[in-house]
């Protein structure tokens, strides 16, 4: 059963990495991307199980913290030409 | 009572695997980014959790359990918030969300804020009671 899971999770991969791209807008990339990184810590803890070693859990969790990170960086950096910009125009922000 | 958590466990990861399955087709086939967003947040909440529900049921009483309910909680806390990031961006950028029905228009053309592009013309399908 995990490993109908893991093809279920491979199938939904490859759909989404057709949307990453032919996507027509960035933001349906960046949109894709994320969710391909959610997928991939889906299938490295379904592996771990499969393969009966549950210690990928560790790299999955490292993965989903970088993906977050990943997905809010990219989106900034798409919007205002910078990571270290601030949110608004006038509104300094919190940086 | 092992069967029973077994056959909890093969009907969350099912589960999980067949919206996992309905959030990719609606990538696939949603006409605008907004709405590819919400076939997104199919993947990012229903889905992975219930796969990750599966695996606790499996796992029973142990360090795994925790590691994957911390990874549930995090998932489910930061999915939507990169979904709203990436929606926020795309709406500074000038995009503007499909909000009513043409099926004459190719609808995977995007409408620009201040663009002529895709202006609806709601003169001979005003969905009002005073038209028909």
């Amino acid at each position: 059963m995990f490993a109908a899971a893991a093809a279920a999770v491979l199938v939904t991969m490859g759909l989404v990495l057709v949307r990453a791209i032919k996507g027509p807008s960035v933001y349906d990339r960046i949109l894709a991307t994320s969710n391909f990184g959610t997928l991939t810590v889906v299938l490295i803890a379904i592996v771990g199980f499969l393969s009966g070693r549950p210690e990928f859990l560790d790299i999955a969790l490292v993965y989903a913290l970088i993906n977050f990170i990943g997905a809010i960086a990219v989106s900034k950096f798409v919007q205002f030409g910078g990571v270290a910009h601030p949110l608004g125009k006038d509104d300094p922000g919190d940086i | 009572m092992e069967i029973v958590l077994d056959i909890i466990s093969w009907a969350l990861l099912i589960c999980g695997g067949v919206f996992c399955i309905i959030g990719g087709i609606g990538i696939i086939r949603l006409p605008d980014v907004f709405t590819r967003m919400h076939a997104a947040g199919i993947i990012d909440t229903l889905g992975a959790v219930a796969i990750f529900m599966g695996l606790m049921v499996q796992a029973g009483f142990t360090l795994i359990t925790v590691k994957l309910a911390l990874m549930t909680i995090f998932m489910m806390f930061t999915n939507p918030t990169a979904t709203h990031a990436v929606a926020r961006a795309a709406l500074g950028e000038g995009l503007i969300p499909l909000t009513y029905d043409d099926e004459d228009e190719d609808l995977s053309d995007y409408v620009l804020a201040d663009g002529e592009l895709l202006e609806p013309d709601t003169n001979d399908k005003e969905p009002g009671p005073s038209k028909t």
